[in-house]
């Protein structure tokens, strides 16, 4: 039985990933890979010629979690750093519970927020014409990262054992530079897997960043652009489509690509901490 | 002694953990480039003692320490920056704690933080300290693996190694021979004799045959009271001041 339980997940993940397969695979021969991956035009009702180019869908997705990823990151890792080694016990309570709920906001009241508090404030602060882009869409998911950042890098540093921290100051270390060249070091691994988490959340996001980051299929310039995650394409169109047709299976692609992503996220995560370990 | 100079001065120190008392008034003075060592059973408030000198004690949120700690006639709890105490007064700690850095890195560790980057500083500096510890020769070829991959009587010379990296004027050591094999005690002890030429030695101990073997005078702590201090020619006669003394180094009680 609980050997049941342990094998579980390797057979949902692999049932997900055959019925994904299985509703995408009958476009695979008809599809041109180039056209598909590197095409900026999704034009997928066109009743003449529908074009199923996921370019600008990529570039969309990898640039709000790359900016997301650059505010985050920071934040998190200094929340976590903070939490752990800096605040007294109060505040550690008081920040913990906080900031756990935070991680509890459901992600379509983020993207309410993004609507309706980021939208003019960036119009106003940035004076560009719409503030659904690309900006206001990294900050939201930023926001839904570092929760997840903040607890798993607090837990990474929690396990460095007091002794390392001991033995540092009695060296005559300061503070910081425990954290810098003791904490950092020893904690690395447990801190990466923070950081790969939050992506991972970051990339894996539908309902924040299809609210607040436009919707609009084209190649971003800038960071005030609007842009289109392949994550919110599948559930903005996935509902219209009729089973079976063209555009459903295309749809069905864009899953297992992402899906491509996330596991090659997963491993590069896990190839790294290794290679870590190894030194 | 007669020594006018005092490297540490302490007086009617008082230390309780919560409300518990653990060193009852305890007074001695250490003198520059003496071996002194602290000797006592278990639970007798050797290791309190220790920490009180370089203000390690302040990690333990419940500590409360009355009394003077003199060093170099500095009140240690009247500084402003600590971090120079401990870099002063090191400390080796009974059970070893390799950072989880290279070899290198954890010799490196105090001198960089004391501001010194120069890598061929660095390296001299490492290679004494190294040297010093009678590390060297062993660990010459991999000083970038991890020095928690040492032996523990390895990673307990690479803490003396690393305790020497900051040039301390006191070197503290808290039973340092509790994880390690006999030849190597002897080797540290070796390097000891050697090292007081240029610092002055608190050595805390269990052995009281290693207390008689290194030290000058020699400090007898029992549940936290001073019992006895004095050279060791009294306290290893077979006639010391107090009969409890007599007893404990003869191994009669304990």
């Amino acid at each position: 039985m609980i050997r049941l339980c342990g094998i579980s997940a390797i057979i949902f993940v692999f049932g997900i990933f055959f019925f994904v397969f299985r509703e995408g695979a009958p476009f695979l021969a008809k599809l041109d890979w180039s056209q598909f991956l590197f095409s900026p035009d999704w034009i997928p009702t066109s009743q003449t010629q529908p074009k199923y180019g996921v370019g600008a869908l990529i570039v969309g997705t990898l640039s709000v979690t790359v900016l997301a990823m650059a505010i985050a990151v920071p934040f998190g890792l200094g929340a976590a750093v903070f939490v752990s080694e800096f605040c007294g016990k109060a505040t550690k309570e008081t920040l913990k519970i906080v900031i756990e709920l935070l991680a509890a906001i459901p992600s379509v009241v983020w993207g309410f927020i993004g609507l309706c508090v980021l939208n003019p404030l960036i119009i106003q602060t940035f004076h560009t014409p719409i503030g659904v882009n690309m900006l206001n869409g990294a900050v939201l998911l930023a926001l839904m990262s570092v929760p997840i950042m903040v607890s798993i890098g607090e837990d990474a540093l929690k396990a460095v054992p007091d002794s390392y921290r001991e033995a540092g100051l009695a060296l005559g270390a300061t503070r910081w530079q425990i954290v810098y060249r003791i904490l950092l070091p020893a904690a690395k691994n447990g801190l990466l897997a923070a950081v790969l988490l939050g992506v991972g959340r970051a990339i894996g996001e539908t309902m924040a960043v299809l609210m607040a980051t436009g919707h609009s299929v084209r190649i971003p310039h800038s960071v005030f652009d609007p842009v289109r995650t392949l994550t919110a394409t599948i559930a903005a169109e996935l509902g219209e489509t009729s089973k079976g047709s063209e555009h459903y299976q295309v749809l069905f692609l864009i899953g297992i690509l992402l899906f491509s992503i996330t596991f090659a996220v997963n491993l590069i995560a896990d190839l790294a901490v290794r290679g870590v370990r190894k030194k | 002694m007669s020594c006018a100079v005092k490297k540490i001065e302490v007086k009617d120190l008082r230390l309780s953990y919560a409300h518990r008392e653990v060193l009852h008034g305890v007074s001695f003075d250490i003198v520059p480039n003496e071996i002194f060592a602290v000797i006592g059973p278990a639970q007798s408030g050797k290791t309190s003692l220790l920490r009180c000198l370089n203000r390690t004690i302040d990690f333990c949120a419940n500590a409360f320490v009355s009394g003077t700690v003199r060093v170099d006639g500095e009140d240690v709890r009247e500084l402003r920056n600590v971090y120079e105490l401990r870099r002063k007064v090191g400390m080796v700690a009974p059970l070893p704690v390799g950072l989880p850095l290279s070899i290198y890195d954890n010799v490196a560790f105090a001198p960089r933080c004391a501001g010194i980057s120069a890598r061929s500083e660095l390296d001299g500096l490492v290679e004494k300290c190294l040297r010093q510890a009678a590390l060297w020769d062993e660990v010459k070829d991999r000083l970038d693996s991890l020095g928690t991959k040492l032996s523990g009587g390895q990673q307990q010379r690479l803490t003396i190694a690393r305790a020497l990296s900051h040039a301390p004027e006191v070197l503290c050591l808290d039973e340092f021979s509790i994880a390690i094999d006999p030849v190597t005690t002897m080797r540290i002890e070796d390097v000891l004799k050697e090292l007081r030429s240029q610092m002055t030695i608190v050595l805390v101990t269990n052995l009281t045959q290693q207390a008689r073997r290194l030290a000058d005078r020699t400090l007898f702590l029992y549940n936290g009271d001073v019992i006895e201090i004095g050279s060791n020619d009294v306290i290893f006669s077979g006639h010391p001041a107090n009969r409890k003394t007599y007893e404990y180094v003869n191994g009669i009680f304990g």
